[in-house]
């Protein structure tokens, strides 16, 4: 057991690897009432074809979500049911990269812990359930097509990857999701849900050792081989279809655009290049950038407008978008700014402001529990520890930023999504 | 945490709760005024162009960088519906100066920048920007013609309007695009000072500092406010125990979607009387309101009827909703199966396993607002409009105590007064 004090900011981390490979983040905040453990495993929409045992094996599309909705299946009942009855608020989510499955409560969390260990340890599956599961996924799979900020991410996906599984919708389609039976379960499960390929992150009113004990005691005590996957032939810098377009029952245009990072290697290098990614993003685009409060004041740009970085499935991603009557004027704006950026530099009051900035936005997801467990989590499995973010953010240089903007930016380099409304 | 409030000034009303828990703090102030068609619209804009610019920081560039210097501060317009009183105001996050690498005096400069914000705005001759307010208005438009983008928030909405034409609790927090269009500078600055002058005010505080330090930040960034005493103001939310008519209305829209959205609109009725808010949401737990719902246990898990259907209550008015995402041929089966669940709640058909689960979540989503500043901002805001007068703390133990005569007592007049399909275009030939 591992404790390390961010005087700072007022926090203490626990960390602990266990023999079987767990990786264990926790962060007990005092005065709380509140308790959220999150239980995940580094295998998502994207992992379909890996290898195990010498052999390469390919899975259909959206089986990570799949095994998702039926881990909740134990032999005595519904966790999703046992963890509600007993004031838990439980949940869980797949991405391209994980899978992970979390509850929040304010009283018996050790319970609670205890039955979220178990039941994503434990597979149980009949292909009566599986059956019934297709039914449910296919209605999830129609809802979603009618969710534009769905479809219009979707289809950059598409844009900005050529191989990469990440262009698929995670939650496959209704055809994929068709070929799954409890079988392909059972062996995914085996395979990527083996403690070795997971973490547990816990934040909240909690006691460390007896988080680390009941793992211990409830996890298989060995660890197993976990897969090489293959994420498909070496994508190009630049994107595979520079714009795509599709119509729906919208009310303007809806917009998403991106490019492709090279992720950084594993670990603080990577911390600090998404750190650099933020600052240059919130100088560059952010609400108190001229490019957004000039197209804000044209009529451009609403309060819609918002940027991530996203690291995934051995990849890594820019994205921006929201709602725009001219979505062509903002990408000209978009590219006008760059290019002044990279011919003047970086104005470095504005860089300044901008690194306090995202040192507050830090400060603030500490305040939401399942903020924190989320980034515990993509640290894990990526090797770093979030908060040594407020220490990077001050040594996070100017020139670093000017060259995160040139290389990531560059008209080349971007790809555009965008939905019209249908014509009346 | 130490909780207080104090007359600030002529109905302002401080609310402070005094902890070191959190990194970032809140502060907010909110004008309360009347919710109808007739105002909603100035009421929606109002705030949005103050946040436009100020005196001193003439445009939104200069506000957010200000922001930004103060450690990634956030300060938003914030427009609340609670019942038939529409809430209009600021709310701001910001790093609380214990854990900031430089001492700041965060508090003293959002307060100060709040109160800018409310009394002096960018102005030419007396009269709110034009520029600004064109803006706001075409803003506003695109957030209203928006509503259409996300199909479950959209058929929710259409079923308030209709289901309350005829009351001002159906009217839409943003009005409606024709009262937007129509509103100008000039009428937008009256309306604006109208607000000021008589509009009770609620501010919220939630961090470290001192109750009475706030105070003397508050009453010093808001020593310009105008108070005036508006006789006729009536403030507050008319409760209708029935339905409108003796059988439930039906509404349908078509839209080219590949889901369709039912949602069911019930008056809660005799409970309103005096109602019990631990009772109420207990009640809503049982039928639709948690994971364990009747609802959710059987029109989603048992019987595939649709992707997800939960039901909500509103205090302030005295009504529940229920709202599902079905297969457009499962209508009438979803319909007649949410009725069914609602007659097992009301015939004492549910078991003790479902009412301890019912309670136990509630009265865990009442303990984790202790844990959030801005659930406690919204917690205590209810509570000067509406109460109970206790802590979440308080309301959790009360939740527990509820018994399953009081949940059957409430089921038993709770009544379908309304119900919306969203439906499918029939493909074109």
């Amino acid at each position: 057991m591992q404790t390390k004090k961010y005087e700072n900011i007022g926090e203490t981390l626990i960390t602990e690897t266990l023999p079987n490979g767990l990786t264990i983040n926790l962060l007990p905040k005092s005065g709380f009432t509140k308790s959220y453990a999150m239980f995940a495993t580094n295998y998502g929409g994207a992992d379909r074809r890996f290898k195990l045992a010498g052999q390469w094996i390919d899975t259909p599309a959206g089986i990570a979500h799949f095994l998702e909705h039926k881990m909740f299946d134990m032999p005595n009942g519904n966790a999703l049911s046992i963890l509600s009855a007993n004031g838990a608020s439980p949940n869980a989510f797949t991405s391209s990269g994980m899978t992970a499955y979390y509850f929040e409560c304010t009283s018996k969390f050790e319970e609670n812990l205890k039955t979220l260990l178990e039941f994503v340890s434990t597979a149980y599956f009949t292909a009566e359930s599986v059956q019934k599961e297709q039914g449910i996924i296919g209605q999830e799979i129609r809802m979603v097509e009618d969710d534009p900020g769905y479809v219009v991410y979707n289809n950059l996906m598409r844009c900005l990857y050529k191989h990469n599984p990440v262009r698929d919708s995670v939650a496959g389609t209704v055809e994929s999701i068709a070929q799954i039976s409890d079988k392909t379960l059972y062996d995914c499960h085996k395979v990527f849900y083996n403690p070795s390929n997971m973490t547990l992150s816990v934040v909240g009113s909690i006691d460390p050792e007896f988080v680390i004990k009941t793992a211990k005691e409830l996890l298989p005590s060995e660890g197993g081989e976990v897969p090489e996957r293959d994420y498909g032939e070496k994508e190009s810098d630049t994107p595979h279809t520079a714009e795509v377009r599709a119509s729906m029952e919208v009310s303007a245009p809806q917009f998403l655009f991106g490019s492709v990072i090279k992720p950084a290697d594993k670990g603080t290098p990577r911390l600090r290049q998404m750190l650099i990614g933020e600052t240059a993003l919130r100088l560059l685009i952010g609400r108190s950038s001229g490019f957004y409060t000039k197209l804000y004041a044209d009529g451009l740009l609403n309060n819609s407008f918002e940027y991530e970085i996203d690291y995934t499935a051995g990849t890594a991603m820019l994205l921006a978008g929201g709602e725009s009557r001219d979505v062509s004027a903002v990408m000209d704006a978009l590219c006008a700014e760059v290019e002044a950026v990279c011919k003047n530099g970086v104005d470095l009051n504005l860089f300044e402001n901008a690194k306090k900035g995202i040192y507050g936005a830090q400060l603030r997801s500490l305040g939401s529990f399942s903020s924190t467990a989320i980034s515990l989590t993509d640290g894990a499995f990526s090797g770093f520890c979030p908060l040594d973010a407020f220490e990077i953010i001050g040594s996070i240089t100017a020139d670093e930023v000017l060259s995160f903007i040139k290389a990531q930016l560059s008209r080349e380099r971007l790809a555009l999504s965008v939905i019209d409304p249908v014509s009346k | 945490m130490n909780i207080s409030t104090d007359m600030i000034m002529q109905d302002v009303v401080l609310t402070c709760l005094q902890t070191d828990k959190f990194k970032t703090s809140c502060l907010s102030i909110n004008l309360l005024t009347a919710l109808n068609r007739e105002s909603a619209s100035k009421n929606a804009l109002t705030p949005k162009v103050l946040h436009r610019g100020t005196f001193s920081l003439p445009d939104m560039a200069a506000i957010s960088q200000k922001l930004d210097s103060l450690y990634g501060a956030r300060l938003f317009p914030m427009l609340r519906k609670k019942g038939e009183i529409q809430v209009v105001g600021f709310c701001s996050d910001f790093a609380d100066d214990a854990f900031l690498p430089e001492s700041g005096g965060n508090l003293e400069k959002i307060a100060a920048l709040m109160g800018e914000m409310l009394l002096r705005p960018a102005a030419k001759a007396g009269v709110l920007l034009e520029d600004y307010v064109e803006s706001e208005k075409e803003k506003l438009l695109e957030k209203l013609r928006g509503r259409i983008n996300d199909k479950r928030a959209y058929a929710l909405q259409r079923l308030l309007e209709q289901m309350f034409s005829m009351e001002d609790y159906g009217t839409d927090i943003l009005g409606s695009e024709q009262a937007i269009e129509n509103i100008s500078a000039k009428e937008l600055t009256e309306h604006y000072h109208h607000l000021l002058e008589s509009s009770p005010i609620e501010i919220f505080y939630c961090g470290s500092a001192a109750p009475e330090r706030v105070a003397e930040i508050l009453k010093n960034a808001l020593k310009e406010l105008p108070r005036s005493v508006d006789e006729e103001l009536d403030l507050g939310t008319d409760i209708r125990m029935n339905t409108l008519e003796a059988q439930p209305r039906y509404f349908e829209d078509e839209l080219q979607v590949t889901q369709g959205k039912l949602c069911m609109g019930f008056r809660l009725g005799e409970c309103m009387e005096e109602p019990d808010t631990a009772a109420i949401k207990v009640f809503n737990g049982v039928f639709g309101g948690c994971v364990t719902s009747k609802l959710f246990m059987n029109v989603r898990e048992k019987l595939s009827l649709c992707y997800y259907a939960g039901s909500s209550v509103d205090l302030h008015k005295g009504v529940m909703i229920v709202s599902s995402g079905i297969e457009f041929d499962k209508y009438d089966d979803a319909r007649s199966e949410i009725m069914a669940q609602l007659e097992a709640v009301k015939k004492g058909d549910f078991t003790d396993g479902e009412l301890e689960a019912a309670k136990r979540s509630i009265a865990g989503d009442y303990r984790s607002v202790c844990d959030s500043p801005a659930a406690l901002e919204d917690f205590y805001l209810n509570q000067a409009l509406i109460g109970p007068d206790c802590s979440p703390e308080e309301l959790a133990g009360l939740v527990e105590r509820v018994t399953r005569e009081q949940v059957i007592d409430i089921a038993k007049d709770v009544e379908l007064d309304a119900v919306y399909f969203l439906r499918g275009a029939k493909e074109k030939n």
